[in-house]
């Protein structure tokens, strides 16, 4: 899967971001696609939260640009996000255990009319978000509290739906789930890409990449390690790229053309 | 529900052919309801069953309480049968009022999962300040009360900046709040250190006017039943056209004949007996506090905001509420509520004074929230429940004052109660946990 078409809806060029004697991010380049799904993979410290707070507003950017369809844009706080249409899920969830489901989908933005809030208007809309996506809970009138941990996830994934965002990103959203609850995530982010939407993928499971990944952007010591297109790489390339193992494609091209070189002398 | 018809297909499939290969777990579609999720029947019998499953798994909401009360009345009316008459049931609504209206206030902080220990002095200054306007200065009445109101709020959002805004945790600055603002009240009330409620004032009227016309209390119960009732029915239609679950008419016709008996016996109580005085005003802004406070805090985006904040923080923030700014208003709620009712416990007492809303105000207030039923960790809890606890302890210190006891014994018991309140609250909430409820 090759996107060679339109503008990517999102794309980071050369972001850098400081904290402080740390340099976190340094000239990163990172494009999505709408219908595509991007991993963003490497290892602890490589970076990877901290890029996706500078695409959510969290942490704004020290140099380099964010272009949104085209368009550079500033992205200073995580309203600005919204606004542009990127919606975060995080690792830990952030539901409210005593609000219900319905509540919880729609925090931060209830539908009212006249300044009441609109129940029942809320309840079908997440009735019909939940069967669009084909999310099975018990009732969306029970405390979010009452659920599992697969459920919690779906239920934050869809709530990350509901202003119906461009882009949608996940932070490890299978770290904490069973095989069952996995295999249904893994199907969520399918769905997620067939309704058009461009995610974000950070996890750490090579299996969960490999499964619903188009492409996966690796990151190491705050710089871009490659990026690699999953249908033509195999895990150990990955792999390789994300420790650091001497092997990726700029070291297998020298190789090449070294013993291209062995081979011409002879 | 196409999926519950689809469910017994691979059975079927499996019996039929009886090989091994159809028994794969694959067979099983994932979308199926999941049978471990029992289902509520529809009508009555559903609505008891549903109502035992929550007892046991210890969401016991107003439960406790609504037995209290009845324990309560039960025990002081077989000894004396004086507890359930007109001027003793009376007094109880008009002594209910002033704190009830401030516990109002502190069911939003507990509902926030903080605490509000300034409310007394608040309530102090609040009428300290009307009392000094409207006597000393012989400002209008109406002027002064609305800004000894408006010195509540604007202490209120003080607490709540520092608490928001500092981050210094609202226990401190309440704390310091409930030090400086008494201190603030004995400099404004002088030398003298009290100053009489005017005769006629609006103030004195507030706990000493009463509706004697019987259509008052009766019109009142009348309307609050089929406004009730109506609201009901207006949600259930809605529901059903939205092809939603709805509350079945069993349960709204249970519901709404519960609330119009105990209304018309109130309303009765207070008009027919001898010695009735007919429906007290501050019974009726009391009521409209609790109806305001109430749909704020159900329907409007502010009240979903307090409790998302109330439940976690974080996620609130993260989902763009201004967490600061609920804080800030919840606080100034607080503030606004404790200076309403400082009025009428100075209205009660006879005017402003140096200690009005010193001593055990404070704790009354916070235990009325907490005996109704308002957890203290946060995001759970209901705004009658300032109404229910209120009651429980008036109910208490009434019964005491009719058999003469001594106001050191009413403390006792009113503590006693108030641990019995917050174990109720700990327990059920152990409960709910391990029912994965919390």
């Amino acid at each position: 899967m090759i996107h060679v078409s339109a503008t990517p809806v999102l794309a980071l060029r050369g972001v850098s971001k400081r904290f402080g004697a740390v340099q976190a991010l340094t000239d990163v380049d990172l494009e999505i696609h709408t219908g595509e799904v991007v991993a963003l993979v490497g290892d602890n410290g490589a970076g990877k939260s901290t890029l996706v707070k500078t695409i959510s507003g969290v942490h704004p950017i020290d140099d380099g640009a964010i272009e949104w369809e085209g368009t550079k844009v500033a992205i200073g706080r995580p309203h600005d996000a919204q606004n542009l249409g990127v919606a975060t899920v995080y690792q830990d969830l952030a539901l409210c255990d005593n609000l219900d489901v319905v509540a919880n989908l729609f925090l931060g933005s209830e539908l009212k009319s006249a300044a009441v809030l609109d129940e029942i208007k809320m309840e079908k809309r997440a009735r019909e978000l939940l069967d669009t996506l084909s999310i099975r809970i018990p009732s969306v009138r029970i405390p979010v509290a009452a659920l599992s941990g697969g459920q919690r996830q779906v239920v934050a994934i869809a709530r990350a739906l509901v202003g119906d965002p461009k882009v949608v990103i996940l932070d490890e959203p299978t770290a904490a789930l069973g095989v069952e609850q996995t295999a249904q995530v893994l199907d969520l982010v399918e769905r997620l890409r067939e309704r058009g939407h461009g995610v974000i993928l950070i996890s750490h499971n090579m299996a969960d990449v490999q499964a619903v990944a188009d492409r996966v952007a690796v990151l190491r010591l705050g710089r871009n390690n490659g990026v690699f297109d999953v249908a033509q790489t195999s895990p150990e390339e990955v792999i390789a790229a994300i420790t650091g193992a001497t092997d990726n494609a700029v070291t297998r091209r020298r190789a090449r053309t070294a013993t291209a070189l062995k081979e011409d002398a002879k | 529900m196409s999926d519950l018809a689809k469910t017994p297909e691979p059975t079927k499939a499996r019996a039929a052919s009886g090989s091994a290969v159809d028994a794969e777990p694959s067979a099983a579609p994932a979308a199926a309801v999941d049978p471990r999720l029992l289902v509520r029947e529809q009508g009555f019998a559903g609505y008891w069953t549903e109502f035992i499953r929550k007892v046991r798994g210890g969401e016991l909401g107003s439960l406790p309480v609504v037995i209290g009360l009845i324990v309560i009345g039960l025990v002081f009316q077989l000894q004396n049968d004086k507890f359930l008459s007109a001027s003793s049931l009376a007094n109880i609504a008009v002594f209910t009022s002033g704190v009830g209206i401030m516990s109002v206030g502190i069911v939003f902080v507990l509902l926030l999962g903080e605490i509000d220990l300034s409310v007394g002095s608040v309530a102090g200054v609040g009428a300290a300040v009307w009392a000094v306007l409207s006597v000393n200065h012989g400002w209008g009445d109406w002027l002064s009360v609305f800004v000894a109101i408006a010195c509540g709020t604007v202490i209120g959002v003080l607490h709540g900046f520092f608490f928001a805004k500092i981050g210094v945790p609202a226990f401190v600055v309440t704390l310091a709040g409930f030090l400086g603002w008494s201190g603030l009240q004995i400099w404004m009330m002088g030398k003298e250190g009290s100053i009489n409620t005017p005769t006629g004032s609006v103030v004195e009227d507030l706990t000493t006017h009463f509706f004697a016309d019987k259509a008052a209390a009766y019109g009142l119960a009348l309307v609050a039943v089929l406004a009730y009732a109506g609201s009901q029915l207006l949600d259930a239609r809605r529901r059903k056209t939205a092809a939603l679950p709805s509350r079945p008419l069993s349960e709204i016709l249970l519901r709404t004949g519960v609330l119009a008996v105990l209304a018309l016996v109130v309303a009765y109580f207070l008009n027919e007996p001898k010695g009735a005085r007919g429906l007290p005003l501050a019974l009726v802004l009391f009521l409209a506090v609790l109806v305001i406070a109430d749909f704020v805090a159900r329907r409007t985006t502010f009240g979903r905001q307090v409790f998302a904040v109330g439940g976690n923080a974080e996620a609130a923030r993260r989902a763009g509420i201004n967490v600061d700014r609920v804080r800030i208003t919840v606080f100034a709620i607080s503030g606004m509520l404790a200076a309403f009712g400082g009025l009428f416990i100075a209205s009660l007492s006879g005017g402003a004074t140096k200690s009005l809303g010193s001593g055990n105000t404070l704790m009354i207030v916070i235990a009325a929230a907490v005996i109704g039923g308002t957890s203290l960790f946060g995001g759970r809890g209901k705004i009658w429940s300032a109404m229910l606890g209120m009651l429980v302890i008036q109910s208490i210190q009434q019964g005491l004052n009719l058999e003469g006891m001594a106001s050191e014994i009413q403390y006792m018991i009113t503590g006693a109660v108030l641990l019995a309140a917050v174990v109720i609250d700990s327990v059920s909430r152990r409960t709910q946990k391990s029912a994965g409820r919390a």
